[in-house]
């Protein structure tokens, strides 16, 4: 059985569907993750989970029991907040000790686990300091701690990284992967950043306008978006309008208008003449100088637009035949050479057959 | 830039000398050794001694400082419930029920107060009459003091108690109040501070046998300012002015416009 499940959850605030009709299981162990925009309504499942709103039709339900009625006191889970939520007038120690004294645990017991948490996130050495004392990062810690000491079934996180600066960002995130692995508590984690996303999670579900829009594992998510909002939403990619010409067991052949024959692998039976958006993630197209060199299967003639030498590697605007551009990114890393192509370069992108997917419309 | 206006300078003196020479001379007075607040004969201590043996004078400075700590103790009770409802539910009307007493003529208070005691509740003007008087225009000060003090904190603070397992009482217990106990402080300290200065709808109210301090000098004027006069208010003057320096310590954010 699935540690939680939504069943045709809906919120509505007045005429706006905040949340509309999401089912989801989420396992013991995993580290969920609702990613989309913001207002896709992935913060109020948060609080509908926590116990702070109620859905207006659906349930939630822990371990096969629903969660309906039970007052966010009484729900054996925790939520580290966007803005922490430390308690001013307590010490680090009094702040983790909370939910250990709500729990009625013994003195020792508290005093013992309020170390043992505190040490799990390295903070042995503030447990006297106020909030006020500590920076962004450690007050995150002391969040965590707070969440994770009473050893919930679940900890919920809303953006807790939001606040942070970029560097501190990414050792927050290898930090929160380690500590899900050391303590073993599911945590469902909301965010808007969707790289952040596939870096932490097992799975996510990206969702927009209240509804799921898929639910995957990071790169099915990444390689096999199931629609153009989730292809445009996680990294980069182009889009190009396309037209099934023929479709056989394993090769299928696109149409672009205006731009010819596009071979793609997909063992779906789909039907001539349909429609829909050939996704290709830059980092698969190649740029050559030379129409020899370009010998996979895709081959387009075009011009570099724009450049952006990003160091490692470097994006490449190309504009194609019937005027479209696409992005390429090709690595840099050649001796002597910064990059490979200039603004206004004749040149010829190609890719392999299976580096792209058709998106049916 | 900087250069100190001197239109300015003069300005705020005059504003200053207006408003304290007038309370310097009843404190000088107070000292005066003679029956009369005209010249300045010598220093004494007298009036302040005949202040000790004045027996009414110290029964209604007793019930000045009674009804202060009743009536701003329940105040502060009442005032915190009606500033946590303020911010917590945006009642509309809510705000505008509470701070009316607020911004309301103290004359028309307490007329409308005597009303209500005499024609509706038929009671029995004197202690009870003022107290409940005193209350009723200190709910609204307490009230939003410790509404700005809560409009100032991130609101998930409270959900975070709720979330880690703590009742609704428990989670006002450990943190709620806490957090707002120097809101709490300010409002009981400016409240008693009202309560032992008010003399227009204690006036209304208090009916006969019941006298507070200020009544007590109004009745002693009426007849001459004597050096005792200067005295008494010498001496309320300076609780009035400790109180409020003090409140202004609990609550800088409310009473000093900044943090």
């Amino acid at each position: 059985m699935a540690l939680l499940e939504f069943r045709n959850l809906t919120r509505r605030f007045g005429d706006l569907s905040a949340v509309n009709d999401v089912s989801l299981a989420i396992e013991a162990g995993e580290f969920f993750t609702l990613l989309g925009p913001s207002g896709c309504g992935k913060t109020t499942i948060l609080r509908m989970i926590a116990g702070f709103d109620a859905p207006d039709a659906g349930d939630i339900l822990l371990d096969g029991v629903s969660l309906a009625g039970v007052p966010p006191e009484k729900r054996p889970l925790h939520t580290v907040f966007q803005s922490y939520a430390l308690f001013p007038h307590m010490t680090v120690a009094g702040n983790v000790a909370f939910p250990l004294e709500m729990a009625k645990k013994s003195a020792l017991e508290i005093r013992c686990r309020v170390n043992e948490t505190l040490a799990l996130v390295h903070l042995e050495d503030k447990a006297d300091s106020f909030p006020h004392e500590l920076s962004g990062g450690q007050k995150q810690r002391v969040a965590l701690a707070r969440g994770l000491v009473n050893k919930p079934r679940l900890l919920l996180l809303d953006e807790p990284l939001g606040a942070l600066d970029a560097k501190l960002r990414e050792e927050m995130q290898v930090e929160l992967i380690a500590l899900q692995r050391e303590v073993g508590i599911t945590f469902v984690f909301v965010t808007h950043a969707q790289q952040e996303a596939l870096a932490l999670s097992h799975r996510i579900a990206v969702m927009r306008n209240g509804r799921v829009e898929q639910c995957d594992e990071p790169d099915k998510l990444y390689t096999q978006p199931a629609n153009r909002f989730v292809a445009d939403f996680i990294g980069k990619i182009n889009l190009i309008d396309v037209e099934v010409a023929v479709s056989t067991k394993v090769l299928l052949t696109l149409k672009a208008p205006g731009l010819g024959e596009i071979a793609a692998a997909d063992p779906r039976p789909l039907k001539a003449g349909e429609r829909g958006a050939f996704a290709l993630r830059p980092e698969l197209i190649r740029v050559h100088g030379h129409k020899e060199s370009a010998d996979l299967k895709n081959r387009f003639a075009g011009t570099v637009r724009e450049l952006l030498y990003l160091g490692d590697v470097t994006l490449y605007k190309v504009a194609l035949a019937d005027g479209q551009v696409i992005e390429a990114l090709m690595p840099n890393a050649a001796p002597g050479r910064a990059k490979f192509h200039e603004v206004g370069d004749p040149v010829w992108v190609c890719w392999r057959h299976d580096a792209g997917v058709f998106l049916k419309d | 830039m900087k250069r100190p206006n001197i239109w300015l300078w003069t300005a705020s003196l005059a504003v200053y000398a207006f408003l304290y020479i007038p309370l310097a001379v009843v404190v000088i007075f107070s000292f005066n050794d003679s029956m009369l607040n005209a010249e300045w004969v010598g220093f004494t201590l007298d009036w302040y001694a005949k202040l000790l043996g004045d027996g009414e004078m110290l029964r209604a400075a007793a019930n000045s400082l009674l009804i202060a700590l009743l009536s701003s103790s329940i105040a502060t009770a009442l005032g915190a419930m009606a500033g946590i409802a303020m911010h917590r539910w945006r009642f509309r009307w809510l705000p505008f029920l509470v701070l009316t007493p607020v911004a309301m003529p103290e004359i028309l208070l307490g007329v409308s107060l005597l009303l209500f005691f005499r024609q509706v509740l038929d009671l029995t003007l004197g202690f009870f009459s003022i107290l409940v008087a005193h209350i009723t225009f200190s709910i609204g000060f307490v009230a939003v003091i410790v509404r700005a003090r809560l409009a100032g904190m991130d609101e998930s603070i409270f959900e975070a108690a709720r979330d880690l397992g703590a009742t609704p009482w428990a989670s006002f217990r450990r943190v709620t109040l806490p957090l707002i106990l120097p809101a709490l402080v300010a409002g009981f300290l400016m409240s008693f501070t009202l309560s032992i200065d008010d003399f227009v709808i204690t006036f209304f109210v208090a009916g006969v046998g019941v006298t507070t301090l200020p009544l007590q000098i109004y009745s002693m004027i009426k007849v001459a300012v004597t050096p005792e006069v200067n005295a008494v208010s010498t001496l309320l003057m300076a609780l009035t002015l400790t109180l409020i320096l003090t409140a202004s310590r609990f609550a800088p954010d409310v009473l000093r416009g900044r943090q």
